[in-house]
């Protein structure tokens, strides 16, 4: 069982806050959480397996905070966070991440954009010396830029373009989402793309990056005492940022209206049905628990070769291939748990929706057994202890959590909470939730137009 | 295909013995009561065990007309075994949350198990279950079979797996190292439940059986539960001979027509056999050409000062009876033609001048500290012990590594390079990409 216990630390360097020091029974790591004098958070996951570290920095700024017309930027200023500093030129801070044999990269999301490093131990202070510099050195010319835009292009193109499922996806978002930012692609709408430039990346940069709206998570060979020492030395140098802007975004109204599209494509030879519905995530949960049965619902519905879906639509009345679910409850605002489903030839699209429908209605009609249930919570609680066995995957569960509205307590809680849902719970979450009204269902088909064939 | 992560990886218990604060990480070489040897790293901070193995015989043990049958019968083992039908073995497997995989490649199936400590015993009987007696039921055969055939007909259209199978069905024609794992449309209906039992019975034997254990389980214990999961097997199994080959079809570009707004291309040539002495040298030059990280000439020429790719890089693939290099690429239809001009260009440089010191030093620099890496998990650790295992490193090889990287001298890396890059290359375009078209490629 997971219970948190503080563990007390000594000859902690003061002037920073300690948050919280837990520690998992399971013989997980004591996690620290410290906040420094200039707001920055430092969370540190000890691993002291292998000489190695997982430095990441998490900005509280995603895709939701462009303004119209600005689609992408988000994603690119993560971009061009490569292209050096006043202080490192253009190429240097890869160049010694190399150096180290280190590997480094980034990603953006709606709500967050993080960067990481993993490296030697050792070399753990000069990541976080050249990632505080970052912070607020960046030194941008159309040099660099332009071709950079052309890289995300293609970048598009190889997500997007290139893959008809993915377009779908793009458009059952727009159409999911009415109100909140959430219905543009992450990466952004290809036509505003295009005229994506140097003074809006730095101009979004100026108004989102600091050391106030960041929260610095360390997996690895490290002690919690040491990685606090190093991030004083390197962030804690940087200034506060006096004049973040708050994150008010538009919320969703009452969804009332079933939605249904079709995305036809010439390249389309395997048909497939998806359906995401509009649920809280973690953070817009108004019960406690409700996150967690939701987790358990997708599970059940449609995680792996036991669910329903699989079971009832692929095993037993042979009218898929494939079915399953998923719920992402990470968002900080509304999210989604999504269905999806491909016929096995000769079943068309609107019968294995007819299919899907009435898996649903039945666990809405009939709840779940304890079998399921209990199989449910060992698999979603035994993930939480596999993930122990991965610094990176500690750090990005960790740092996934604080970015979406959940605290380090949170998270060490939450085997506790899967553990806790009831039966009733989990058809409640069905019941509620599940509504086709509050739903997006996409076809996607094959384009057998004239014109289509002709252009394949 | 891919086996970059892996091969940076040979090992160096120098290195991770040498570092400050850190455990060293010991390989134990065990064999169990039954005489299965293994290799074992005892790991205490995490309740989990974690199993990989291989066996020898993979995909180029199918006949050519039934290709896809090693793959189909690795994605039925955990499909009913012994007594328990598919959804009853299911379900002991969910209950308490174990995990197996089964993957197939050219030369082995490998596979992994993962448990929680608890449920050990119960993790290893049902993996020998599964080796020992898989049932093959028709229905579970069907099904399975079907989604196979779902997911080869959904990448009829996916330039990425067009471009990359033409390279492989022309470099090794009439070789199973040219075909797809999984078969085709037209080969894996013909594939029989008999088929499937001979693949099992060839395979699936001690003689031919690869094992390393990672967790918090001693030696004794850790020959109790390979047992569990291998002693029932057979002693010897039977497998067909593959012949040697080198890629074919050097020197030439196709262009495979697919309407998509973004063609994507493969690239490579001969590549250098795991126990060649130049091996190293060779790692070290790809490194620097087209290797993993964002430094390397490839990335920086394509992507970083012209923006006509998000990625391009290559890698050195070694089989046992082939080796390859084989890059990719994918880039807007206008400028193809000017991204692979690039990418040629930058291959024969490096074939007539070699690489520069100081990419040498850094290069040398990288691949000695990535390794550490590629070690901080105990399902990574179990899967290069294996692969260092198949590849006859020997156990001392992770003192070796970092003394054999440290000895390639610029010589050595100028001599390599052009032994790798100076056989001329094989080029598959899958989109409309500007004025290519299929033929032979000129300077």
């Amino acid at each position: 069982m997971l219970r948190r216990s503080f563990a007390v630390l000594t000859a902690v360097v003061l002037a920073a806050t300690w948050l919280t020091a837990a520690r998992a029974e399971t013989g997980g790591p004591r996690i620290a959480d410290f906040m420094l004098a200039n707001g920055l958070e430092l969370v540190v996951i000890p691993d002291h397996r292998a000489p190695v570290v997982t430095h990441m920095i998490w900005y509280k700024v995603g895709a939701a905070d462009e303004v119209p017309g600005k689609s992408g930027l988000a994603h690119f200023l993560e971009h061009l966070m490569f292209k050096g500093t006043a202080k490192h030129p253009a190429g240097e801070f890869s160049t010694v991440v190399a150096r180290m044999g280190g590997q480094e990269n980034a990603f953006t999301t709606n709500d967050y954009t993080a960067y990481f490093q993993r490296v030697p131990s050792a070399q753990l202070k000069t990541v976080m010396a050249f990632e505080a510099d970052r912070m607020t050195g960046l030194v941008l010319t159309d040099a660099v830029v332009l071709p950079e835009r052309q890289v995300i292009l293609e970048e598009r193109n190889q997500r997007i373009g290139n893959s008809p499922r993915a377009q779908l996806s793009v458009q059952m978002d727009a159409a999911l989402y009415l109100n909140s930012p959430y219905h543009k692609p992450v990466i952004g709408w290809r036509h505003e793309m295009e005229h994506l430039s140097r003074d809006d990346a730095i101009a979004f940069y100026k108004r989102y990056y600091g050391p106030n709206n960041a929260v610095v998570v360390i997996g690895g060979d490290v002690t919690p005492e040491h990685a606090l020492a190093l991030a004083k030395e390197t962030y804690g140098k940087v200034k506060r940022r006096t004049d973040l802007p708050p994150r008010h975004w538009p919320t969703e109204p009452q969804p009332v209206a079933a939605r249904t599209l079709t995305l036809a494509d010439a390249r389309v030879e395997l048909p497939t049905v998806q359906r995401a519905y509009l649920v809280p995530s973690f953070a817009t949960a108004k019960q406690r628990g409700e996150s967690q049965a939701l987790d358990l619902l997708a599970y059940i519905l449609g995680g792996g070769n036991n669910s329903r879906l699989y079971q009832d639509l692929v095993v037993d009345r042979k009218l898929a291939v494939a079915s399953g679910a998923w719920y992402d409850s990470a968002s900080l605002g509304m999210t989604k748990l999504g269905l999806y489903g491909a016929p096995r030839p000769g079943v068309t699209l609107a019968q294995l929706e007819h299919g899907i429908d009435a898996v649903i209605a039945r666990l809405i009609d009939k709840g779940v057994t304890a079998e399921e249930l209990d199989r449910a919570k060992t698999r979603l609680i035994a993930d939480a202890v596999y993930a122990q066995d991965s610094q990176t995957s500690m750090a990005r569960w960790y740092g996934t959590a604080l970015m979406t509205g959940a605290t380090v307590n949170d998270v060490e809680h939450w085997p506790d909470r899967i553990r806790a849902v009831t039966a009733e719970q989990v058809q409640d979450a069905a019941r509620h939730w599940l509504d086709k009204r509050r739903s997006v269902t996409g076809y996607l088909v094959k384009d057998k137009s004239p014109q289509a064939e002709k252009r394949s | 295909m891919k086996r970059l992560a892996f091969s940076l990886a040979f090992a160096a218990l120098a290195f991770l013995a040498g570092a400050p604060g850190a455990s060293a990480m010991q390989i134990e070489r065990i064999v169990s009561p039954s005489g299965i040897k293994a290799w074992l790293v005892r790991e205490h901070a995490v309740p989990l065990v974690t199993l990989n193995y291989a066996f020898h015989g993979g995909t180029s043990q199918d006949a050519a007309d039934k290709a896809g049958t090693a793959n189909l019968a690795a994605d039925l083992l955990d499909e009913g075994a012994g007594d328990l039908d598919s959804k009853t073995y299911h379900e002991r497997l969910g209950r308490h949350a174990i995990e197996l995989n089964f993957r197939v490649g050219r030369d082995y199936l490998r596979g992994s198990l993962r448990t929680l400590d608890e449920h050990r015993d119960e993790a290893f009987d049902l993996l020998g279950l599964a080796l020992s007696k898989p049932r093959f039921d028709i229905d579970a055969v069907e099904r399975v079979r079907g989604q196979v055939l779902a997911s080869l007909k959904r990448e009829i259209t996916d330039p990425r797996d067009l471009a990359s199978r033409r390279w492989w069905h022309t470099a090794f024609p009439d070789h199973p190292y040219g075909r797809e794992r999984r078969g085709s449309l037209e080969t894996l209906p013909r594939v029989a439940v008999d088929d499937l039992r001979d693949y099992a019975r060839r395979v699936f034997a001690r003689d031919g059986l690869t094992v390393s254990i990672v967790g918090d389980v001693n030696a004794e214990t850790a020959g109790k539960l390979i047992d569990r999961a291998f002693a029932a097997l057979p002693a010897h199994g039977d497998l067909k001979p593959v012949a040697q080959a080198s890629p074919a079809g050097l020197g030439r570009r196709i262009v495979i027509n697919l309407d998509v707004p973004q063609a994507v291309v493969a690239f490579g040539g001969q590549g250098i056999a795991r126990s060649d002495p130049d091996f190293m040298a060779a790692y070290v030059v790809n490194h620097i050409l087209g290797g993993g990280s964002m430094t390397s000439r490839l990335y920086r020429e394509v992507r970083e000062k012209r923006g006509l790719a998000y990625g391009v890089s290559d890698n050195l693939v070694w089989f046992r009876r082939a080796a390859v290099v084989i890059g990719g690429t994918a880039t807007r239809a206008d400028r193809t033609g000017d991204a692979l001009k690039i990418i040629e260009h930058e291959i024969r440089r490096m074939a007539e001048q070699g690489p520069t010191p100081e990419e040498l030093a850094a290069a040398k620099s990288y691949l000695k500290g990535a390794y550490a890496l590629t070690l901080d998990t105990s399902g990574k650790i179990a899967a290069q012990l294996t692969e260092m295992q198949l590849d006859n490193l020997g156990v001392d090889y992770v003192q070796r590594r970092t003394g054999m990287i440290d000895g390639v001298s610029i010589a050595d890396a100028k001599r390599v390079a052009k032994r790798l890059y100076g056989g001329g290359l094989l080029v598959t375009v899958a989109g409309r990409p500007k004025g290519l078209t299929s033929g032979p490629i000129r300077d």
